[in-house]
């Protein structure tokens, strides 16, 4: 068997650190091949070094059985390599079509002939069944256009192996689904595609075989046919995992969290939350399952006192927090862990330890008086790291450092310890590997035993069904129905989540 | 081998000896010995006490109308109105100096906190607005600059005067000059004002680096959703960061009117010492320690240039020159940093 694209002993350093190191791939033609690792592993970089941006400090690549130097893009280009990133990287104010031409246009005396590029777009699309609109400005397109627009440039430029990084992190699961079926039918035409993703899922459904990288080492590569999610997780992490996290039955007690007939509007002026009541009890976890967009941030934006609400209550206890400011909500019991880590949780330039204490350090120990104590700030700090498992150098390296699920772990390390009566958790593992997502729902289940009330948020409905003790789905502003996970199934719940309430006869 | 830190340090000092380097190249080009023409510059800085009495007098301002511009920025927010401020508070010292008769116990400290008073007010408008309205804090402070310069020429004629050009020196109770410090210097006009700055730096950073207040201003400059979210008021915090940057640069208006000057004339166009104040933060990476170091170098070319076309015959606009350019390297600090990082590692 002749392979397309063989890298031999691949080992490319960074100041400090070793990114890849002894890593063979060998993608047949045709296949669709998947590249899996944890955040970090560097799965990214090994492909940088296929699409000549990084030059290895070791090994050989061949392509079609060719030994070859790719020194940079163009060159890989030549080699009909063609990269779609984890960034896009498009000219928002330019057309589908002008983007893809970019650098290639078809010239017609000195003049762009973008009449020809654009028929020449709307043929490829249709032929791989893309369905992009090559008129249309980049800006007004959804994400998943986007990507598909990536996708249309690298086969424009006479891509015969393409190389997706992550592509099923910024989609939705319906664009999830049709970007599986683009995939298949581009290796139908002769294609062969790299998929770097670390969801088993997605390498269980559509990939052939998978190589698997552990820590910029590799680890080898298995046939998907012959191997099981729980084998390549282990592979992966380098350990067993556990997929279903273990959990006791909840032991519910008083309520801590009670919603009465809110209202809340957006950002536009539309109501969003529409008379939506709901209870979260001590000792138990409530997972809001919804199709984003109806509701559910501004929900939990009204509850953390980031977004006023128009009316209705919100209660802790018997406490009245309805348009308190974020500081009082947090003082009051409630601790936040928001979906926009980089944009709320974290402030990206201050050290580790200095977002440990981002609600706390007007408070002693970490100040008195007004003077910050940083000894105690990094002490504290130090302690979170240590107990949250946050790989960091140290407490004292910029939060923009850390990958995504060591952000993630310091922000749940430093909501959880002020001991919250409520745990807002809102798509807590959004974005990370199975070894962070396994850790974070131990804690929330630990912290669900200690008595706290935790309102879960997600658009996995395997977490929701994972995690929840009650699942309450949202539509249109309002909790429609409320179950059991152990009495529902993902089918029921997706039915639900479009507005239909099967318990209910006739729906809403 | 190098730390960030490292780099962070030694790129002004790359800076200003490359922009060194290059007026020298310049000089050569235009016929001038570059040796020559540095040697009026240091004897012009340094050569004798009243030439060092000089310098320092000039770095005073510096040194506050630089911190004035760091500390916006520590704090996300782009101080242009640090000019008017600086006129601002020029005239409110003035003016108490002029209309009070007092001890000096009372008559200094009351002129110094009219000026830090004036130029906070200043800085409180752009920032009221960027807090309620969202208006961009360059385009008002810009604005503001001008409104400044106008309305200190109409009090010096109108409020302060009957219709001169310029008002009476102010009462010696409100003066930080020295005959001490001047019979040191061979009467230069250096004055106390030098102590007030450098004291105004250790303030700004422990404000910024010590206390809550200055978490949560550099929580605030680095990222608004965050601070909100961290239950810090976002509004407040911008506002208070334009007055407390409008009080620096209103300080350094005080040390011209309380101390190098001891009056405030009409002016027919803006001072430069708030918009030189942006170089001096540029240059000192907004630290408070920066700031004076960098205040320190800007006085010194500002102070020696004027020896150098006497001396060397070579045109005082050079040292414009040199400051340009150093401006330019620490602003082009992504190319000094690759060349760094290139040499690492090679040195590997
Ligand atoms: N340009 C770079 N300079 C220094 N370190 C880098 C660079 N790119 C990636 N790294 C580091 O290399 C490792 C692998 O990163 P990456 O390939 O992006 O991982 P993955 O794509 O598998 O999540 C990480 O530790 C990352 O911090
Ligand atoms: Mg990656």
């Amino acid at each position: 068997m002749e392979y397309v694209i063989e890298m031999l002993n691949i080992r490319k350093e960074f100041p400090g650190i070793v990114a890849n190191d002894n890593i063979n791939l060998q993608v047949e033609k045709g296949e669709i091949h998947a590249l899996l690792g944890e955040n970090g592993a560097g799965k990214s970089t090994l492909m940088n070094v296929l699409f000549g941006l990084y030059q290895p400090e070791k090994g050989e690549i061949k392509v079609k059985g060719e030994k070859v130097k790719i020194t940079d893009p163009n060159v890989a280009n030549k080699l009909g390599i063609g990269m779609v990133h984890q960034h896009f990287m498009l000219v928002d104010t330019f057309t589908v079509t002008e983007n893809i031409v970019l650098g290639s246009e078809p010239k017609k005396g000195g003049t762009v002939d973008i009449k020809k590029a654009e028929k020449e777009v709307k043929e490829l699309s249709e032929r791989y069944g893309l369905n992009v609109d090559p008129g249309a400005k980049i800006r007004d397109i959804s994400v998943g256009m986007q990507q598909r627009v990536e996708i249309l440039k690298t086969l424009y430029r006479g891509a015969e192996i393409l190389i997706l990084d992550e592509p099923t992190a910024v989609l939705t699961p319906q664009e999830i689904k049709e970007l599986i079926g683009i995939m298949h039918s581009l290796v139908k035409e002769g294609k062969s595609i790299i998929l770097i993703t670390h969801k088993l899922k997605e390498i269980m459904e559509v990939c052939d075989r998978c190589t698997v990288i552990r820590k910029g080492e590799g680890i080898g590569t298995v046939k998907v046919a012959d191997t099981n999610p729980t084998e390549l997780a282990s592979l992966m992490v380098g350990r067993e995992v556990s997929f279903s996290t273990e959990k006791t039955p909840a032991n519910p007690k008083e309520t801590f969290l009670s919603i009465k007939d809110l209202f809340v509007k957006d950002v536009r002026g539309v109501n969003m939350v529409k008379g939506l009541n709901l209870e979260v009890k001590a000792g138990e976890i409530v997972g809001i399952a919804g199709i984003d967009g109806n509701g559910q941030s501004e929900l939990i934006e009204a509850i953390a006192g980031l977004r006023k609400s128009e009316s209705g209550s919100i209660k802790l206890h018997d406490q009245v927090i309805t348009n308190l400011s974020p500081r009082k909500v947090t003082q009051s019991g409630v601790s936040h862990i928001p979906q926009d880590r980089h944009k709320f949780g974290l402030v990206l330039d201050f050290p580790v330890g200095e977002n440990m204490v981002l609600q706390s350090y007007y408070q002693q120990p970490f100040s008195k008086k007004g003077v910050m104590n940083f000894k105690n700030i990094y002490k504290k700090a130090q302690e979170l790291i240590e107990e949250y498992d946050v790989r960091t150098p140290n407490a004292y390296t910029k939060a923009r450092a850390l990958s995504g699920g060591n952000q993630q772990k310091a922000i749940i390390g430093r909501e959880v310890d002020r001991s919250p009566d409520l745990i807002i958790a809102a798509q807590p593992t959004r974005g990370l590997d199975v070894g962070a997502i396994e850790f974070i729902h131990k804690k929330l289940i630990e912290e669900r035993d200690k008595g706290r009330a935790v309102l879960l948020l997600s658009f996995e409905l395997e977490e929701i069904m994972n995690l929840s003790d009650r699942i309450a789905v949202m539509f249109d502003g309002r909790i429609i129905s409320e179950v059991k996970p152990e009495d529902t199934n993902e089918q029921d719940l997706g039915l639900m989540m479009a507005g239909n309430t099967p318990q209910k006869a006739g729906g809403s | 081998m190098f730390a960030n830190r490292t780099i962070n340090i030694l790129i002004p000092i790359i800076s200003v000896l490359l922009g060194l380097l290059s007026g020298a190249v310049i000089m050569l080009v235009f016929g001038y010995n570059p040796l020559k023409g540095y040697a009026a510059l240091w004897t012009g800085a340094f050569g004798d006490a009243y030439f060092l009495g000089e310098t320092l007098r000039q770095v005073t301002p510096y040194i506050l109308s630089g911190l004035a511009v760091a500390f916006a920025l520590r704090t996300g927010l782009l101080n242009i109105g640090v000019e008017g401020q600086v006129f601002v508070g020029w005239v409110a010292s003035v003016w108490v100096g002029v209309a009070f008769e007092l001890p000096m116990i009372l008559h200094l400290p009351l002129a110094v906190l009219a000026a830090a008073l004036a130029g906070a007010f200043w800085g409180f408008i752009p920032g009221i607005l960027k807090a309620k309205l969202g208006v961009h804090e360059v385009i008002v402070t810009i604005m503001m600059n001008y409104i400044a310069l106008y309305l200190s020429n109409e009090i010096v004629r109108n409020v302060i005067t009957d219709g001169k050009d310029r008002t009476d020196s102010i009462a010696p109770t409100a003066s930080l000059a020295s005959e001490w410090l001047a019979g040191m210097t061979f009467y230069s006009r250096l004055h106390w004002g030098l102590l007030i700055a450098l004291f105004m730096a250790l303030v700004m950073w422990f404000l910024l680096n010590k206390t809550t207040r200055g978490f949560e201003l550099r929580s605030v400059g680095f990222n608004q959703h965050a601070s909100n979210y961290a239950g810090m008021s976002v509004g407040k915090n911008i506002v208070l960061a334009m007055v407390i940057s409008g009080a620096f640069a209103g300080l350094a208006g005080a040390m011209e009117g309380l101390g190098t000057f001891g009056y405030m004339s009409v002016k027919s166009g803006f001072t430069n010492i708030g918009f030189d104040g942006i170089a001096v933060a540029l240059l000192g990476a907004n630290t408070a320690l920066g700031v004076v170091l960098a205040a320190f170098l800007f006085g010194t070319l500002k102070i020696g240039a004027l020896n150098m076309p006497t001396v060397a015959g070579v045109p005082t606009e050079l040292v414009e020159i040199v400051i340009a350019l150093i401006i330019i390297f620490v602003a082009s600090s992504y190319m000094i940093r690759w060349i760094i990082l290139r040499f690492k590692k090679e040195g590997k």
